[in-house]
């Protein structure tokens, strides 16, 4: 398949990094272009009909949640944006910010203009060091060329951008957990309505996107909606709510393949292909029994599912969450699933936010049971009761807050689902006196921080 | 009711379990209050209307939907949502009683009790316990969850004991001292089922409304210090009373089991102190039960007071203050409206030229206002405004106290009544000094003063809670209460007493006094007859406008 990278094309020049050569690349020219052209308003119609969807994980139309803004209100509006890339598996935003951190700034920018804001906050995950050390030099570049700060290349248009280092935790990537965090509060994400579009970072109308679709917005001021259109899996005709999966992608890849890395495709290549072709198939000549395909958060899919296409619609047909991040973690065929989802739970369970108590106690209880049956003190209706803590948990269901819930259920389902036999297996090879109990048990002391 | 009429009285129409409620205009309610409204009761733990909304502990979740106006077809969302953080709107539909909501709810209550100690047996909120509650009611019959070794760990928040693992985490004392008290001590340390509530080393939980927070919690995590261990919850009985600590006249619970009070608690009233209530008031309750107080009548025999029994001490009381010439009282402002009209009817009709004296007003430091309104008075007494009218009433002008210590230097005055309840010392060694040169001293009182000590007789006073009547706080609002707990042997209450000195029939019925003030003063004409006042009180303001 022959793709010319978008998001990636400048990644391989020596001082990528620069605005020297982000602009030798035609960098900025899309910002003068609209500065001189185009109405804020204009601009959020075009990126509503570039049908582009956020790359954050949910897949949110950019443009209409641009437009959920309240018009003509006095004061500020605020942009975030999320930085804080901590999805298990994920790492795309990490070499976008580190190798061009220039394209992000001009897609904040673009963004900000058409959303009426004039302060940005980059909430970066703190492990991100270079990041922080590649933005804020860009940050600085911007103001020096006059891009950023009071009236920006002579327009009206006013933009200031701090960089905001997290504190390592999982939660402050959820967009109320994240404003929480920049208030200097707990990330405890707040309950909607109302949504952080009415009042959002400091009680003001607030806009949060991903560093990739910020990336996405400047390539199609650049190179238009039809080219961004050309992209991807059109919209399902039978559902009426499907607006289109559209556009470049990156992908991540790592797990058991031979080239791990990141990729750039359009939206929609399978599973499949994507480790086939870009990662050169699953390492030491194996099978691959499973993937996780977008972030722990959205789930398993086994082998037999390869072929679905990485769009926004079509994981969840196999019952994954969601695209997720398209960050794909490969398993090949001698990994214990119970090994999975113990460290799935654990992961889910350590960054709980702890407000919600079915997310705080169900996923808590979850590798309660885990650790038991890794001790060899499974029982068999200990996987019926993981299901139904891995069902009753999330917004989908309606019992928490936040979708970080979501994403710690439905490794849960997936996996005692679709592997159930090998869970059952191990639970009867490891406590054949026990595994058909039913009474509860004592409890077996932790394995570990969690 | 208001007639209904399309344009202004249009009253939201909800559905809650297939039953039509109208929902009142003017103020946005929520899933909870409104199923309230219908008689549904929705579990919550994390919600109070006090506080902000945070829709975390999820224990009530509810389906919703809308009916559309026109075909009557209903449409409910797929997800669950928290009541507490829908504000119904006409048309919406609740549904509270199906198989999805039960279910969400038995997994929230069993989430809840995964590692919760249940030590019932040595916890003080047994009986009154919400998470017990809802157990029995919502609850999963059987535990599913794996045993875990029992644990039981105490923190020293300050003013309250936190017991660590019987907490529930939602949140309610931490957002109250970030909302109502303003101090912000309490927070959570911890993440997810680490998660544990604290206060920052050197900084304890410690202000004047802490007590709330006891209140506050659904379960026996927070421990009030006074309380904890005293009395078992079900053993109490609470009447409803109010503080005669300051001038608010916080509408409270006293709790009490024969006739010994174990703790007071806040009673909601929208109009004084909502839902909140001060450490002053709630930790004041000691003074009824302090040994010193006056037990017996006492009459001075030569040189000293001696105890004498009730017996005719009315008859000669009534007698001696005939006879004694010019007459004064000093009505207290720690008397209820009726005690203190009765006192002056009863002076004055043995003399009709009495002097009358409201007794000296304590006042200590200002007014301490918190950041939603709660206020505690500097005036640290329950009837001023009451009192004052009442002497207005009956004097027309009104001396102060001052003016009465000078009568009494000049000898112009020869009988005194001086009604005291004064919670602190009111009078000193100098000021008592000065009643000496009176034929006829009676002093009623709760504790030994100097100017007991100088008294011909001294009554023994009744405590707040031991007495009925009713109190003007400083916004004019009237509120009564009845006796919650009897006086000790040998102390008659004031109400009671001046009732029969008054010559009066049977008991002491201060509903019939209060109708009789309602008539003859006119700053108290709002309270409408024989209707009991009601319990958040009456607003005596409207009628001076009018």
């Amino acid at each position: 398949m022959h793709y010319e990278p978008v998001l990636l094309a400048n990644i391989h020049k020596q001082q990528s990094h620069t605005r020297a050569i982000y602009e030798a690349g035609g960098g900025y020219r899309g910002l003068r272009r609209v500065l001189k052209e185009m109405s804020p308003k204009d601009m959020v119609g075009l990126i509503k009909a570039s049908g582009l969807r956020g790359r954050g994980g949910a897949g949110f139309p950019t443009g209409l949640k641009w437009s959920f803004l309240p018009e003509n209100l006095p004061g500020p509006v605020y942009f975030c944006v999320n930085a804080d890339e901590s999805e298990p598996g994920t790492f795309v935003n990490r070499v976008q910010m580190e190798l061009d951190p220039h394209q992000v700034l001009e897609g904040i920018i673009l963004s900000c203009y058409a959303t009426r804001a004039s302060t940005a906050y980059v909430y970066l995950r703190y492990e991100y060091y270079l990041c922080r050390e590649r933005m804020q030099a860009a940050i600085d570049e911007c103001y020096a060329a006059g891009y950023l700060g009071k009236n920006i290349l002579g327009s009206e248009f006013s933009l200031d951008v701090f960089i905001h280092r997290g504190a390592g935790a999982y939660v402050c990537g959820e967009e109320t957990g994240l404003i929480e965090s920049l208030e200097g509060r707990r990330a405890w994400p707040r309950i909607k309505p109302p949504f952080p579009a009415v009042e959002g970072l400091f009680r003001r109308p607030t806009v949060v996107n991903n560093v990739e679709t910020l990336a996405c917005v400047k390539h199609i001021i650049d190179r238009g909606v039809p080219w961004f259109r050309s992209m991807g899996t059109p919209p399902e005709p039978n559902n009426p709510r499907d607006p289109g999966s559209f556009g470049p992608k990156l992908y991540g890849l790592s797990g058991h393949v031979n080239h791990p890395g990141f990729y750039e495709g359009p939206l929609g290549i399978s599973v499949r292909q994507l480790v086939e072709e870009f990662g050169g198939g699953v390492w030491k000549g194996r099978r691959a029994k499973a993937v996780v395909p977008g972030g722990l958060s959205t789930g398993l899919m086994s082998e037999s599912e390869f072929d679905t296409p990485l769009d926004f619609s079509a994981p969840m047909r196999v019952g994954c969450l969601g695209l997720g991040t398209a960050c794909v973690v490969v398993f090949d065929e001698t990994y214990p699933m119970l090994d999975f989802l113990y460290n799935s739970c654990r992961f889910f369970a350590h960054e709980s936010c702890g407000q919600c108590t079915p997310c705080r106690e169900g996923t808590h209880w979850a590798v309660q049971m885990l650790e038991r049956i890794k001790r060899g003190r499974g029982r068999l209706v200990d996987l019926d009761l993981l299901l139904e803590i891995g069902d009753s948990i999330g917004i989908i269901p309606g019992s928490t807050i936040c979708g970080l819930a979501d994403g710690a259920a439905w490794p849960i389902k997936n996996a005692i689902r679709k592997f159930r036999g090998e869970f059952e297996e191990h639970i009867r090879r490891t406590n054949p006196q026990g595994y058909m109990q039913t009474e509860p048990v004592e409890a077996v002391a932790s394995l570990g921080a969690v | 009711m208001l007639p209904k009429s399309p344009t202004l009285f249009t009253m939201p129409t909800i559905l809650i379990d297939n039953r039509e409620i109208e929902i009142p205009s003017g103020r946005r309610i929520n899933g909870i209050e409104a199923a309230k409204l219908a008689g549904v009761d929705i579990p919550y733990y994390c919600w109070h209307p006090g506080l902000s909304v945070v829709g975390s502990c999820r224990m009530c979740l509810v389906e919703v939907g809308t009916r559309d106006p026109k075909t009557g077809k209903i449409s409910m969302q797929p997800k669950l949502t928290p009541a507490c953080n829908t504000w119904v709107g006409e048309n919406m539909v609740l549904v509270t009683n199906s198989e999805k909501v039960a279910r969400a709810r038995a997994m929230v209550e069993e989430g809840l009790l995964l590692r919760h100690p249940i030590d019932c047996p040595i916890c003080d909120k047994a009986g009154e316990c919400v998470l017990q509650d809802y157990h029995f009611h919502y609850g999963q019959k059987d535990r599913r969850a794996d045993v875990a070794p029992f644990t039981s760990r105490r923190r020293d928040l300050g003013d309250v004991t936190l017991f660590v693992d019987r907490c529930v985490l939602c949140s309610r004392c931490v957002r109250f001292t970030a909302e109502i008290s303003g101090t912000k001590e309490l927070m959570f340390t911890g993440r997810g089922a680490h998660e544990e509530i604290d206060v920052v080393a050197g900084f304890p939980l410690n202000n004047k409304l802490s007590g709330n927070v006891v209140d506050l919690c659904p379960v026996g995590a927070l421990g009030d210090k006074d309380f904890l261990y005293r009395q078992r919850v079900w053993y109490l009985r609470r009447h409803p009373g109010i503080c005669t600590g300051c001038a608010t006249g916080c509408s409270i619970w006293i709790e009490e089991n024969q006739d010994r009070i174990y703790r007071i608690k806040p009673r909601e009233n929208p109009f004084v102190n909502k839902w909140w209530i001060c450490n002053d008031g709630r930790y004041d309750y000691p003074q009824v039960h302090n040994p010193r107080r006056f037990s017996q009548p006492q009459r001075r025999d030569g040189g000293r007071l001696v105890e004498i029994d009730w017996g005719s001490l009315l008859a000669e009381l009534r007698e001696q203050l005939r006879t004694a010439g010019r007459l004064a009282a000093i009505i207290s402002p720690f008397l209820s409206v009726e005690e203190a009209y009765l006192l002056c009817a009863f002076i004055r009709g043995l003399d009709a030229e009495a002097r009358l004296v409201v007794g000296p007003v304590p006042v200590v430091g200002e007014d301490e206002r918190f950041p939603k309104g709660f206020t505690i008075s500097a005036e640290k007494c329950p009837n001023r405004r009451g009192v004052e009218a009442i002497v207005a009433h009956f004097a027309h002008e009104v001396a102060s106290f001052d003016q009465l210590l000078q009568e009494l230097d000049g000898g112009t005055v020869h009988g005194l009544w001086v009604s005291g309840g004064y919670k602190t010392d009111w009078i000193d060694e100098a000021a008592a000094k000065r009643f000496e040169r009176l034929t006829l001293l009676i002093v009623q009182d709760l504790f030994p003063s100097p100017l007991a000590e100088r008294a011909t007789y001294v009554l023994p006073a009744a405590a707040y809670a031991e007495r009925d009547g009713s109190y003007v706080n400083r916004g004019d609002r009237l509120q009564s209460a009845r006796w919650a707990i009897r006086p000790p042997l040998g102390v008659r209450t004031e109400g009671s007493l001046l009732w029969e000195l008054s010559g009066r029939r049977g008991l002491y019925n201060s509903q019939a006094v209060l109708e009789e003030i309602a008539r003859e003063i006119l700053y108290f004409s709002a309270i409408v007859g024989p209707m009991p006042v009601p319990e958040t009180g009456i607003d005596l303001k409207g009628n001076l406008l009018a």
